[in-house]
């Protein structure tokens, strides 16, 4: 059977599984065995986190990402698990006794104000946003190569298979889906890697595999590995600080991400719920655990097809090429064009050949292309040279989405495995984008329409409204992933940073210190906001000089600036309160509530929360 | 605590309750501290500001640089860790101070049952 029979028959398989657990767990329901939250083990509940955690941006990019990077790679691991044990030490426990349902509600009331509210409702709107936009892309990719159709086609079936999933509403609530969903996206990242592994350095755990020696040779594959980079003039692998980022910057990068994805507002929700406090600190440590799993793999993944792409790809020539290259040449995700001696070349150099198509539509692409035939063949005399001009608009290399999804048929896995991996990219893709969907949705609803524009909208006007958002932010989300602006990884470093400078330290503060009232709260907010897209703005749109601030020669890379923005959001937060009146009595008594051993007080009713 | 105040007409009942918060919230910041003050160590220390020092060893028994293998797979590990030694201590401080509170304190009137950590 084909790769493509394969994926539909998988696919579809998977698609019945989930709503076939959904379909068991809601009798269940109805029969009693199965009261919400209760009999669900604390593991269970940490692997349905983990996948809700887990987007396609983790499962599809990020050991795309690590493998072109190598050692600053390292950030998004880093940050991105380092920011659940901020979560799940400064912020679920308490947010949890809280007893409200999103960040905007805890900042709004916590501050007793609707200019902080509203606020906080833009940033939430904004970050889910960005995020949705990348699952998008993410479920397009693997649609396009794997059922053989345009990115644009596969980005289309994406939208219609989130909409109807996120609409059908409560799946999402039910664990035992997405822990089928954690399973099939695991397992999906695991085989591959295993084989890869196995296949060149005779290791079956991957991680082990990383640090061994290659089969058959005497020397370690990181330490060949930074020879083979250095030689095509890549930065050693291993090597920090050698990429284009410096030590300063390495260090704010992973920051902003730490402390944005803390702040992140699906994640956030995901804590609360947990009903018992006991179960609450082990799912968390489950969740993690489970993260853990893929965090740790993905690493060993990217090195493996790093080393395995440049070893096999230098000096082949056309008929020599691997059936994975010509696969994926389709789709546009890597290109190859000869500069005349038929020799491939893959480098950081003048002279390297290997490309990707970007956001070149395929007409465009297929002119290209015969016009560097004609280059070629009459010598450079007519024609011209795609090489330079794909250069120029920073196409070189191979899209980094396909390291991840090609794995597989690098290691020259069966078809119905590969098939299986389009599934797990899916299922992660698929439980992400419909958390996302379900936070933008109830904050427009429950925290702008309700809470602020229409007190008094009856539950049905609500609901409505939320619908129509999960409606919009599918199109909206769906248009980005069909064009995906040249700026999408500066837009997505923008979520993070303006996660960073805005929640977290209102948060922090409005937990830690009691004294906080709500016009430093709101100026500190506001400032960090303001600084952090004044120079991610200004940088990436308006090529404005990068700051140095003393602190790094280089200039701060706009993906760090989130943390200087938190630093500042501190600041002033902490410098104004004294001038200002402490909030009243009320407030500081809620405060005193959440700082309550759990169980404390009297429970607060999670069920009569709104919308979750 | 002396003895005399946990007879049931006590005023005091606001103030001992006060106490065990506090000493609760203050137990709480210490472990929290020093769980973060590791996390900070570890993550941006060994990662980042110390990664290009620790990369002259390599991990022992295998092929990865030190500092590499800390910002790759020795963060995560720990990172995981932290998150269980935390579930498991807070656990632990919660039952202390319900425990403390009910030998200080009688129980309430209505519905207010022993902690157990299980449902509510």
């Amino acid at each position: 059977m084909t790769v493509q029979i394969w994926t539909y028959l998988f696919v579809g398989l998977t698609f019945a599984l989930y709503l076939g657990i959904a379909w068991w767990s809601r009798v269940r329901d109805t029969q009693g065995f199965y009261v919400a939250g209760r009999g669900v083990p604390a593991a269970a509940n940490g692997m349905a986190t983990a996948a809700d955690w887990m987007s396609a941006a983790s499962f599809i990019s990020m050991a795309g990402l690590i493998s072109t990077m190598g050692y600053a790679g390292g950030v998004y691991l880093m940050g991105w698990t380092g920011g659940f044990v901020l979560l799940s030490l400064l912020l679920a426990p308490y947010l949890r006794k809280f007893g409200h349902f999103t960040v905007p509600d805890f900042v709004g009331d916590r501050y007793d104000s609707k200019v902080a509210r509203i606020i906080a409702v833009m940033s939430a709107l904004f970050v889910s946003f960005t995020y949705v936009a990348g699952q998008m892309r993410g479920v397009g990719v693997v649609f396009s190569r794997f059922l053989e159709v345009d990115v644009t086609v596969g980005v289309v079936i994406g939208m219609m298979i989130v909409f109807i999933y996120a609409t059908l509403g409560g799946m999402k609530g039910i664990t035992w889906t997405q822990v089928a969903q954690y399973w099939v996206l695991i397992t999906a990242f695991m085989i591959p890697a295993i084989a890869i592994s196995i296949k060149l350095t005779g290791t079956i755990m991957p991680q082990a595999g990383l640090g061994s020696e290659l089969v058959g040779e005497s020397v370690s594959l990181l330490s060949k590995l930074d020879g083979i980079q250095k030689e095509f003039g890549f930065g050693p692998y291993t090597e920090p600080f050698v990429g284009k980022w410096d030590k300063m910057n390495v260090f704010l990068v992973t920051l902003a991400l730490m402390v944005g994805t803390a702040g992140l507002p699906h994640v956030i929700v995901r804590f609360y719920t947990v009903k018992t406090p006991k179960s609450a600190r082990w799912s968390g440590f489950w969740a993690l655990f489970f993260i853990a799993g893929l965090y740790l793999t993905a690493p060993a993944v990217a090195g493996f097809a790093r080393y395995y792409m440049l070893e096999s790809l230098n000096g082949t020539t056309q008929e020599q090429l691997p059936d994975w290259f010509h696969n994926w040449e389709k789709t546009g995700l890597i290109l190859w064009y000869d500069d005349g001696d038929g020799q491939l070349r893959y480098s950081a150099g003048e002279d390297n050949e290997i490309f990707r198509a970007g956001g070149i539509g395929s007409a465009e692409l297929s002119h290209l292309s015969r016009d560097h035939q004609l280059w070629l063949d009459s010598k450079g005399l007519d024609g011209r040279d795609a090489r330079a001009l794909l250069s120029a608009r920073g196409l070189s290399g191979p899209d980094r989405d396909i390291i991840v999804l090609a794995t597989p048929e690098m290691a020259e896995l069966s078809n119905w495995i590969i098939a299986f991996v389009a599934a797990g990219g899916l299922a992660a893709a698929l439980s992400t984008a419909s958390g996302l969907l379900l936070v933008i949705s109830s904050s427009v609803a429950h925290d702008l329409y309700y809470k602020v524009l229409n007190p008094r909208a009856s539950e049905q006007k609500r609901l409505l409204v939320g619908r129509a958002t999960i409606g919009v932010a599918v199109i909206v989300a769906g248009l980005f992933g069909i064009y995906p602006p040249a700026f999408v990884g500066q837009v997505v470093a923008f979520a993070f940073g303006l996660a960073a400078a805005s929640f977290f330290p209102a948060i922090v503060l409005g937990i830690f210190w009691k004294r906080v009232g709500m016009f430093p709260a709101i100026a500190g907010m506001l400032s960090g906001i303001g600084l952090t897209a004044f120079y991610i703005i200004g940088t990436v749109f308006f090529g404005m000089e990068k700051w140095t601030l003393g602190l790094t020669a280089q200039g701060i890379d706009p993906q760090g600036i989130g943390a200087i923005g938190m630093f500042l959001n501190f600041a002033v937060t902490m410098i104004l309160t004294p001038l200002f009146p402490a909030p009243e009595k009320r407030i500081q008594s809620l405060v005193d509530k959440v700082r309550e051993p759990e169980g404390w007080s009297p429970p607060v009713d999670i069920e009569a929360g709104p919308e979750h | 605590m002396s003895k005399d105040i946990t007879t049931p007409d006590t005023p005091d009942r606001e103030s001992i309750e006060g106490t065990i918060l506090r000493s609760y919230w203050r137990n709480n910041l210490q472990l929290m501290g020093i769980l973060l003050l590791v996390w900070a160590s570890v993550g941006l220390g060994c990662g980042v500001v110390w990664a290009d020092y620790l990369n002259q060893w390599e991990l022992p028994g295998t092929g990865y640089p030190l500092g590499f293998w800390f910002a790759q797979q020795g963060s995560i590990l720990i990172f995981v860790l932290l998150i269980l030694i935390y579930a498991i201590l807070m656990n632990r401080l919660d039952k202390r101070h319900h425990e403390e509170r009910d030998t200080l304190l009688p129980k309430r009137e209505q519905g207010e049952e022993s902690y157990t950590g299980e449902g509510i």
